[in-house]
């Protein structure tokens, strides 16, 4: 008796299918688009994963690399690794200024390598030539754009610090590299020139490394144990292929995970296209299911029926998603090869195309459910009235729990697929109510449109009559459109808010200059230098040393549970400075500072927020090493640091008296007048030659290149949404045009001209995209705010001129598509619609 | 049916001014199986105030004659003049303002706008003409059909009786001097569509308008002041 009735309803939906699947080619599309959405963007994160992971060894130039920060490598670690058959290669970065023989100057990413760089891959030059050739004899190579922006050729002579080298070639492939610097592009010299150049002194901000290629069959995760049981509390940084870049590993997740929570956005837009979709076929067939009750169809037998044809077209769009998203990377590899961070490993991968499957099929099941649920409760009788399912006609219990199931499915699906689950967790509930505002939205803009007053225009009347008559689709059309129009705007608005505080709040409070890599010595010159010119004023100098936190309360640092958003000051060399008072404006959250002559046992003042986020207190203690060496601090207290005021801030600030003996530089601001900027950085490198000045400036607008870059990025990825959007928009309006069009025959037919009808008809849509709009920017805006506020960590700042465009973009999408459907309409001939015969 | 005979200006019902002249109608409209002739050489005069109705078996073009003369639909060949308007040539909103302003249609389906009430189907038209007191008008026009206690209610909660009174009310409203009805009893029983026709009559009788009657029911066509007999297209009697 189950099995009969289950048999008998899947002959009768291959019966059906019989006909095509017109009515459910909407449902196709929007399944098929948000499918390969997430299916795409799963397959290409796991192209570039495996990438990199196929490319670790290349791009940590090694089996292994141990970084000693700012402490050359140490003697008794490379005789430990060639007595186990190791080839070595040192490399030392630093930042530094290059000089063009006409005093123009470009901040670079300097790297100086010895004559078996690289031990894996093959560096290019344009000239083609060797690396021996390249860096021999005071040789340098740099990055095109450094070239380009010097105006330099191969043959040229420049100078960094002090030295003077010949410029040999553009450097074109550096194949330890991920991606290019983000503040400064590529320049490599040899180890041999590095001496010369005076930039290498103790104290100075660089970072060494030996690269390490064992004998085959070595294990590099062996050797990193043997290197942690013979040099216990070494406190280097050990990586192995691995981990090669957990920088891009990280950045590659995180993108991955963005653009997987948009593409699910244009997947749930789907959803409600599947619903559309399914409720306009449902009516188009309401005469067949009601001649089916007539003749004794149970409704469990029409569901049945119904649900089995549209699962198959569900399935049939969650294939074609998946075609066209597992051969998207491939087209992203032709298009974007240039800009992906590493090369990707193309393949079919099951993982990410099974996970874009179940979200499919789950969004179709729950999407369609419900009304499949009313049309199976149309009553026989509907056949000898208006043949239509009734509007009072609701799902059942049972299809409301299997739909709530299937939700919940879904938005447990999306918080164990994504990495970050309390991101995910937010998106599914943000998304829910975001759907909810624009319902309500639709029925609010019903109640305004019945309680405004009478217009004294016809067609003003008739545009908004037709905003709240019985089986107006405002909600329906505000719905469509609504997720992908908020995407928009929340990306517009996270836009702005970032190029807000790095470009606009930044600079009015930030200093002109950085200057690093002062020598103590050297100070008084350059203090004396700034005095004598114009236009420059608020000179800061500290002294800086480089650190490493070693312990925190004696759990190593790589084992200290720390929040995502401070993990980043555990790992790599810290910046640290020692002071008797306190610097300006300092805020103290915790504690006190100590005395002025206070020479006691070494005291830390810590930021608060770094504090938090590591579970620090007041009396703690964190090791750090300095120059090779452990100094334990107490924690005195605790300050409130504002990174974003680019003044000097330390999350470490020390007690003076040990650390003032130490080998270290200074570090200073300045603030002077943009006509003598130029001339000032001349003359301090001129005067100075291994002090690096970074103008703040640069920095900020290759951050800002970054964030636009980004922001494209975004505004596509948020596109697809908004395609999506446009989909469900042409299917709801399609699902209503056989009812405008017999409308328009009827009002030409009672006398209407053509513009009555087309302004009447541009009224209502243009009331809709207003509302689509408003809502869209109101929603978007709250997105923005938590995406802003708890996931960036910064201040939310509301730009209403970045919303204008998504005010336009609703406006302009809502009236084509009026104008569309107005103009269809108008061409259609009253007499076939009229005519009784 | 008070408002229609208090109309300010009534159309008389004198006859011998012609409202509608047709000479050498032709109507030939495409189909898969090549052109087909709905309407050959057909020649009609009828007077203002005339009640004349159209009969015929189903296919022999009463239906086809009401759409051109309605310019709803375009003719092949001949020509048509309503009240006084040649309608070869004529674009579609000048057709839509000669029937805005002289002609009221009544059809067999009703055709009611089913997301507006009975008040504001009746009304629309005459919102459309810039009708000052549309509504007022709208409300006595079905008050006059009997249905002044439904004004709210929508197509969907009427009757097919109550429909298609609505129907009439909204053509005849606006004072039109011709009146074209397609089977307007088609789809009503008997008794229902007695009370139609009797309303029809008698509310186009009270406003003066020209009357033409597309039927099946030679009883019913006998009521009318003249009948017109069509067959394959063409006025045989």
């Amino acid at each position: 008796m189950i099995l009969a009735p289950t048999w008998l309803s899947l002959r009768l939906a291959r019966r059906e299918l019989r006909g095509g699947v017109r009515g459910l080619r909407i449902v196709l599309a929007c399944l098929a688009l948000g499918v390969a959405s997430i299916a795409a963007v799963g397959s290409l994160r796991e192209s570039l994963t495996q990438g990199l992971a196929a490319e670790g060894r290349r791009l940590l130039g090694g089996d292994l690399e141990v970084d000693t920060g700012g402490l050359p490598v140490p003697a008794e670690l490379r005789t430990w690794l060639t007595a186990r058959g190791a080839r070595l290669s040192d490399v030392t970065q630093m930042r530094a200024l290059l000089v063009a023989p006409s005093g123009e100057r470009h901040l670079v990413e300097l790297k100086a390598v010895d004559d078996a760089w690289p031990l894996v891959g093959t560096a290019g030059f344009t000239p083609p030539m060797p690396t021996g050739t390249a860096l021999a004899e005071g040789g340098v190579a740099a990055e095109q754009v450094v070239l380009d922006r010097l105006r330099l050729h191969p043959g040229d002579t420049v100078k960094l610090g002090t030295a003077s080298l010949i410029l040999r070639a553009a450097l074109v492939g550096e194949p330890d590299s991920v991606a290019s610097p983000l503040l400064a592009p590529r320049a490599i010299i040899g180890l041999s020139s590095l001496a010369s150049t005076g930039l290498d002194v103790p104290g100075a901000i660089t970072r060494h490394a030996v690269r390490v290629v064992f004998p085959v069959g070595t294990s590099p995760e062996a050797m990193v144990t043997g290197l942690d049981t013979s040099f216990p509390n070494h406190g280097w940084r050990v990586r192995t292929p691995s981990a090669a870049a957990p920088g891009l590993s990280r950045v590659i997740e995180q993108t991955g995970q963005f653009m997987t929570l948009v593409g699910l956005t244009a997947l749930l837009v789907g959803g409600i296209g599947v619903a559309n979709g399914v409720r306009a076929w449902l009516a188009a067939r309401a005469r067949t299911l009601a001649t089916l009750r007539c003749l004794g169809a149970p409704a469990r037998l029409l569901l049945t029926m119904c649900l089995a044809q549209v699962l198959i077209l569900a399935a049939l769009g969650t294939a074609i998603g998946l075609a066209v998203g597992a051969m998207l990377p491939w087209l992203a590899v032709v298009l974007l090869g240039n800009i992906l961070p590493v090369p990707p490993r193309m393949g079919l991968f099951a993982g990410p195309l099974l996970l874009a499957a179940g979200f499919g099929l789950l969004t179709a099941a729950c999407f369609a459910l419900v009304p499949l649920g009313r049309a199976a409760r149309i009553p026989g009788a509907a056949l000898f009235r208006d043949a239509q399912i009734p509007e009072d006609a609701r799902a059942g219990w049972p299809i409301l729990a299997a739909t709530s199931v299937l939700a919940a499915g879904l938005v447990m699906l999306t918080v164990l697929a994504t990495p970050d689950r309390w991101l995910a967790f937010w998106f599914c509930l943000g998304a829910i109510g975001a759907l909810l505002v624009f319902r309500l939205g639709g029925w609010a803009l019903i109640r305004i449109a019945r309680i405004w007053p009478r217009p004294a225009a016809p067609w003003a009347r008739l545009g908004l009559g037709n905003l709240h008559r019985p089986g107006a689709p405002a909600p329906l059309m505000l719905v469509s459109v609504g997720l992908g129009l908020s995407t928009l705007a929340a990306v517009a608005m996270i836009q702005g808010n970032l190029r807000n505080q790095v470009i606009s709040q930044m600079p009015a409070r930030a200093p002109s200059f950085f200057f690093i890599d002062i020598q103590s010595d050297q100070l008084p010159v350059f203090t004396a230098l700034l005095a004598r010119t114009e236009g420059v004023s608020e000179v800061k100098h500290v002294p800086s040393l480089r650190a490493r936190i070693v312990t925190v309360n004696g759990v190593p640092a790589e084992r200290v549970t720390a929040t995502s958003d401070t993990q980043w000051a555990l790992r790599g060399d810290r910046g640290l400075t020692y002071a008797a008072t306190p610097p300006d404006g300092t805020q103290l959250t915790a504690g006190s500072w100590w005395a002025a002559d206070y020479r006691g046992p070494p005291l830390v003042s810590f930021d608060a927020q770094l504090a938090a986020g590591w579970g620090v207190k007041l009396g703690d203690s964190i090791r750090i090493n300095v120059l090779g060496r452990d100094i334990d601090l107490k924690v005195a207290n605790l300050r409130q640091i504002s990174w974003r005021s680019l003044g000097i801030n330390f999350a470490l600030i020390t007690s003076p008296g040990m650390l003032d003996q130490a080998p270290h530089t200074h570090i200073a601001t300045v603030r002077a007048i943009p006509s003598v900027q130029g001339a000032l950085l001349r003359s301090v490198g001129d005067a100075l030659p291994n002090v690096t000045g970074i103008r703040v400036e640069d920095a900020l607008r290759a951050v800002a290149e970054v964030l636009d870059q980004l922001a494209v990025a975004l505004t596509a990825t948020g596109g697809i949404t908004l395609i999506a959007g446009i989909l469900v928009l042409a299917g709801a309006v399609a699902a209503g045009q056989a009812r405008r069009v017999r409308e328009a025959v009827l009002l030409k037919t009672l006398g209407a001209s053509r513009a009555q009808i087309r302004a009447a008809w541009l009224t209502e849509f243009g009331a809709l995209g207003l509302a689509a709009g408003i809502l869209a920017a109101l929603v978007g805006s709250a997105a923005a705010w938590g995406v802003v506020r708890f996931v960036m960590h910064a201040e939310f700042v509301f730009l209403p001129g970045r919303l204008a465009g998504t005010l336009a973009a609703a406006l302009l999408l809502m009236l084509v598509s009026g104008y569309l459907g107005t103009a269809a309409a108008l061409r259609a001939k009253a007499a076939p619609l009229l005519r009784n015969e | 049916m008070d408002v229609i005979a208090a109309s300010p200006t009534p159309i008389a019902p004198s006859l011998g001014r012609t409202l509608i002249r047709i000479r050498d109608l032709n109507l030939t409209l495409p189909s898969a199986a090549g052109p087909v002739n709905i309407l050959r050489g057909i020649d009609l005069d009828v007077a203002a105030g005339e009640v004349v109705g159209i009969v015929g078996p189903s296919g022999s073009g009463k239906t086809s004659l009401l759409m051109l003369l309605a310019g709803l639909e375009r003719a092949s060949g001949g020509s048509i003049h309503v009240a006084g308007h040649d309608l070869d040539g004529l674009d579609e909103d000048a057709l839509a303002r000669i029937r805005r302003d002289h002609i009221g249609i009544v059809f067999q389906a009703f055709h009611l706008i089913p997301t507006m009430t009975a008040l504001e189907n009746v009304a629309i038209g005459m919102e459309l003409a810039g009708t000052a007191d549309a509504m007022d008008r709208a409300a006595a026009a079905l008050q006059s059909v009997g249905l002044g206690h439904r004004l709210s209610h929508l197509p969907g909660q009427l009757s097919g009786g109550e429909q298609q009174r609505v129907a009439l009310a909204r053509a005849l409203a606006p004072r039109p001097a011709l009146l074209l009805a397609d089977e307007p009893t088609g789809n009503l029983d008997q008794a229902t569509g007695a009370v139609v026709i009797d309303l029809l009559f008698g509310l186009a009788h009270d406003a003066g308008a020209t009357l033409l009657l597309v039927t099946h029911d030679a009883a019913l066509a006998a009521r009318c002041g003249r009948s017109v007999h069509m067959a394959d297209g063409r006025v045989v009697a």
